[in-house]
């Protein structure tokens, strides 16, 4: 039988990272669990990604541009690189938060400068990274703060401040709205130089007091002459934001929630843990590495194994770490960051600002065949020392159909799936007849038989959640 | 690719059937540059930078205008083919992308709807679930508009390469496995609700695959399309409905359409590549002969602010539909809402044709159908589809 622990452990590392192989999970259970949650939340502990080593191969990727729907190879590779998971897992949060495209904002490299700075405040406070925001390029024209002037305001990024980063529809007034948006005239970006004939500049951050409204503001009860920042604070005492922020943190690392447009509607599936994680943002000043440490503690974390569909960014990055020899930057390295998209999350370049709708939204008759044709195709591939691997555990198991079959589904979980669904793996089993490791033919040999099993149990709904 | 699998009947159509295309403007199309109120002098105090010049606007009457880029529509539109249908909204517009989607896509703007409106068209034409191309999503993205339990939608991102473990050979193998599939998929092992969407999800992605995959190799045409997203998407539908598979519903998107900033290049190019799409999509039609019994209806969650910002225009309330085909009676419907100032609800224009009125027509006079159940109560109804 299935070691609990080891459950535990997989299910930890799929929220937390990108799944992991069963040599890992071995090596960690031996750890503990309280231990492993400890390392994740320490990604200063592990060796970085030596991003030069893909630009070596890539040399354009290093300012990409508008380089056409492959400007998010570089993170692509850094997350199937990545010894800190979580690092990587919670800049996916934030982008999904933050939902900010080049398809408007036309350069990649002021999306990834984003990105990174998630990837080094990630752990820290909201306020932090809601100032990091405010003021990123990449969001300051993708949201027209540019075009925020103090005798001209632009709501659109104060009011997506509101509705998207931090309280949610009804918590606030459309004079909030207004209000908000004054307080963040003239954040805005240097004078930019002519893209051409020199090549593309990099974008910064300006403040420009002439374009700012430094008149009296009336903002969510508080009078006041505010600027962004004391906004920013306001938004932060009230409980409706860390109430919005639990509940995005919960539906991204604990279970599918209903769409975010929802939630002013429908209460969350757990109120009390939604609750608890607002508390812990409330208590520690929304330090999120703190929260995230409850949260990973908690029993409702560990309870909720296998409620939440996996993103396609999961599918693909989890696949390549189980199969391996995935690391180098190769050709194929772009096309896995193709599949992302195909599978509806063109990574940098969400449909909108409020970012992909997920759980079972990540599924329908398109999005499932590439899921499915993905998975299939790279599960079955005998020469990747991770199938290697997985292939060689099975064998040991026996080879009566039994054997196999449930050997599959432990050594690729450990699943849990109906009687049902066993039923008819093992039928297939049985059908394909003995499975002999000593037959090499191509076509009809045992490994040929066994991958047709493991193919068929990456098609299982069931493997479509985490 | 062949194969001993079942697939569906396509028994639930005849060649003259009603279809619908749905083209949905996401973003928030700016109606006042759509669809120009080229004399109102008040126009002009409004937009002082983001507006069309009046001698760039594409006359219809002597009071409104079609945006430069609307050529084709416009040309449409003499033909008597277009139906432009004037403030369409709903009361206490959120202003709000999502919600405002939402709204229009399950015609429920009080509460959270779960279904679609044309979820339930499609469970109206096909309650058996006979065909299950009977709606087609052409794109990434399945609409919220077309969910609903237990109506099947083909999602299709590029129909050439639509198909299930298309990597596995020999055949017999991947007859064998697909086989499997459908067992493991069969909705009698669902556990709940979305264990039964995903398994019924699987089982239709693998019939309208087998169903879809000839739509592209039956298919030639003159039309060269134009290069852009929504010609593509536009010529994924045409191919779909020329090859006669009984397809009822399609549905495909373009945008974004959120001007804030930037509005006049950016409207300028997003309206020539849909115009352009448009017409390049009805002339396929023509020349096979098969337009008459389709009609394409453009909408979008909201229209923009009547005030510009300098550069570009923020989230308003009322907005705009078109729609178009033989069927359609052409001319406009309903009002322009009035742009004097004290008429303005926060700096936007108020909707007096709720969109449900709008969806009313096209259930009951296009596709045949009771309005009620599907869009949620009775509403007026503009009478733009041809008697």
């Amino acid at each position: 039988m299935t070691d609990q622990n080891l459950s535990l452990m997989a299910h930890l590392m799929r929220r937390a990272g990108f799944g992991a192989s069963r040599d890992e999970l071995e090596t960690r259970t031996a750890t503990g669990y309280e231990a492993t949650v400890d390392e994740l939340l320490n990604p200063e502990g592990q060796e970085p990604v030596d991003i030069y080593e893909f630009l070596r191969y890539y040399p354009l990727w290093w300012k990409p541009g508008t380089m056409g729907g492959l400007g998010h190879a570089p993170w692509v590779w850094r997350m199937i690189n990545t010894k800190a998971p979580l690092q990587e897992k919670l800049c996916l949060f934030y982008h999904q938060l933050f939902a900010t495209g080049v398809a408007k904002v036309d350069h990649y490299d002021e999306i990834e400068d984003m990105i990174d700075s998630f990837r080094t405040q990630g752990l820290g406070h909201y306020k932090d990274i809601l100032m990091a925001v405010a003021q990123s390029p990449a969001m300051i024209y993708w949201l027209d703060n540019h075009e925020n002037h103090a005798d001209s305001v632009n709501e659109n990024w104060g009011r997506e401040l509101l509705e998207l980063f931090t309280m949610g529809v009804g918590n606030y007034t459309e004079t909030d709205v207004r209000e908000c948006s004054r307080a963040f005239t003239g954040w805005t970006l240097k004078h930019k130089l002519p893209r051409f004939h020199m090549g593309r500049w990099d974008w910064e951050y300006e403040f420009r007091p002439e374009d700012h409204d430094f008149g009296a503001k009336s903002f969510l009860g508080h009078d006041g002459d505010f600027d962004g920042e004391e906004i920013i604070d306001i938004i932060l005492e009230k409980p409706a934001t860390a109430a919005f922020i639990a509940r995005h943190l919960y539906s991204f690392f604990v279970a599918d929630e209903p769409q975010v447009p929802a939630w002013s509607v429908i209460p969350p599936n757990d109120p009390e843990a939604v609750q608890f994680i607002a508390d812990a943002l409330m208590a520690s000043d929304y330090h999120i590495g703190t929260v995230l440490k409850k949260i990973f503690n908690s029993d409702f974390f560990k309870e909720a194994r296998f409620t939440r569909v996996k993103t396609p960014t999961e599918v693909v990055i989890g696949t390549l770490r189980l199969v391996e020899d995935t690391e180098r930057p190769l050709p194929e390295t772009m096309s896995w960051a193709s599949q992302i998209g195909f599978m509806g999350q063109e990574l940098l370049n969400p449909p909108s600002v409020e970012g992909w709708h997920s759980g079972i939204e990540w599924i329908n008759s398109g999005t499932l065949m590439k899921r499915t044709n993905f998975t299939a195709e790279m599960i079955s591939d005998r020469s990747r020392p991770g199938v290697a691997k997985i292939i060689d555990r099975i064998k040991s198991s026996g080879t009566k159909p039994e054997d196999v079959v449930d050997a599959c589904l432990d050594v690729m979980g450990p699943l849990t799936i109906p009687d049902e669904s066993r039923a008819e793996l093992l039928d297939h089993a049985r059908d394909l007849g003995d499975f002999n490791w000593e037959d090499e033919r191509p076509g009809q040999g045992g490994e040929t038989k066994l991958t047709e099993i493991l193919q068929l149990v990456v098609s299982l709904r069931e493997y479509q959640f985490a | 690719m062949t194969s001993t699998l079942e697939i569906g009947t396509n028994g639930t159509g005849t060649k003259d059937d009603p279809v619908i295309v749905v083209l949905q403007l996401t973003g928030g199309n700016d109606y006042m540059n759509t669809v120009i109120p080229y004399n109102d002098p008040l126009y002009r105090d409004y937009r002082p930078i983001v507006n069309v010049p009046e001698d760039e606007v594409l006359v219809l009457d002597d009071e409104f205008g079609l945006h430069p880029t609307m050529g084709p529509i416009q040309d449409m539109y003499k033909d008597g083919n277009v139906a432009i249908i004037h403030g369409v909204g709903y009361e206490n517009s959120p202003r709000s992308h999502f919600r405002s989607m939402d709204i229009w896509h399950t015609c429920e703007p009080d509460t959270l709807g779960t279904e679609g409106w044309l979820g339930r068209v499609v469970r109206e034409l096909d309650p058996d679930k006979e065909n299950v191309v009977t709606a087609v999503s052409m794109g990434p993205a399945l609409f919220r508009a077309l969910v609903a339990p237990n109506v099947p939608v083909a999602t299709v991102e590029n129909i050439d390469s639509y198909g299930l473990l298309t990597d596995i050979t020999p055949e017999e193998k991947l007859n064998r496995v697909l086989g499997r599939y459908k067992r493991m998929y069969s909705p009698a092992i669902g556990t709940g609700a979305v264990m039964d969407y995903l398994g019924q999800t699987g089982l239709d992605a693998l019939s309208g695959a087998e169903i879809l995959n000839v739509a592209p190799a039956s298919y030639s045409s003159t039309v060269e399309y134009s290069d852009s997203s929504i010609a593509r998407k536009l010529k994924g539908i045409a191919q779909v409905h020329l090859a006669g598979l009984g397809s009822r519903v399609f549905y495909c998107d373009h945008g974004s359409f959120d001007t804030h900033a930037d509005q006049v290049g950016l409207h300028t190019r997003l309206w020539s590549q849909v115009s352009q799409a448009i017409r390049d999509f009805f002339d396929d039609l023509e020349e096979h002969n098969a337009a008459d019994n389709v009609v394409m209806f453009l909408f979008s969650e909201f229209g923009r602010r009547v005030y510009d910002n300098g550069s570009g225009t923020d989230h308003g309330a009322g907005g705009v539909c078109i729609a178009i085909g033989k069927g359609v009676e052409g001319g406009q419907y309903g009002q322009f809402p009035s742009t004097k100032a004290s008429d303005l609800d926060q700096g936007d224009l108020i909707p007096d044709l709720d969109f449900r009125s709008v969806y009313t027509t096209l259930v009951e006079d296009w596709l045949g159908l009771d309005p009620v159940p599907i869009v949620g109560g009775t509403f007026e109804k503009p009478g733009f589809i041809s008697k």
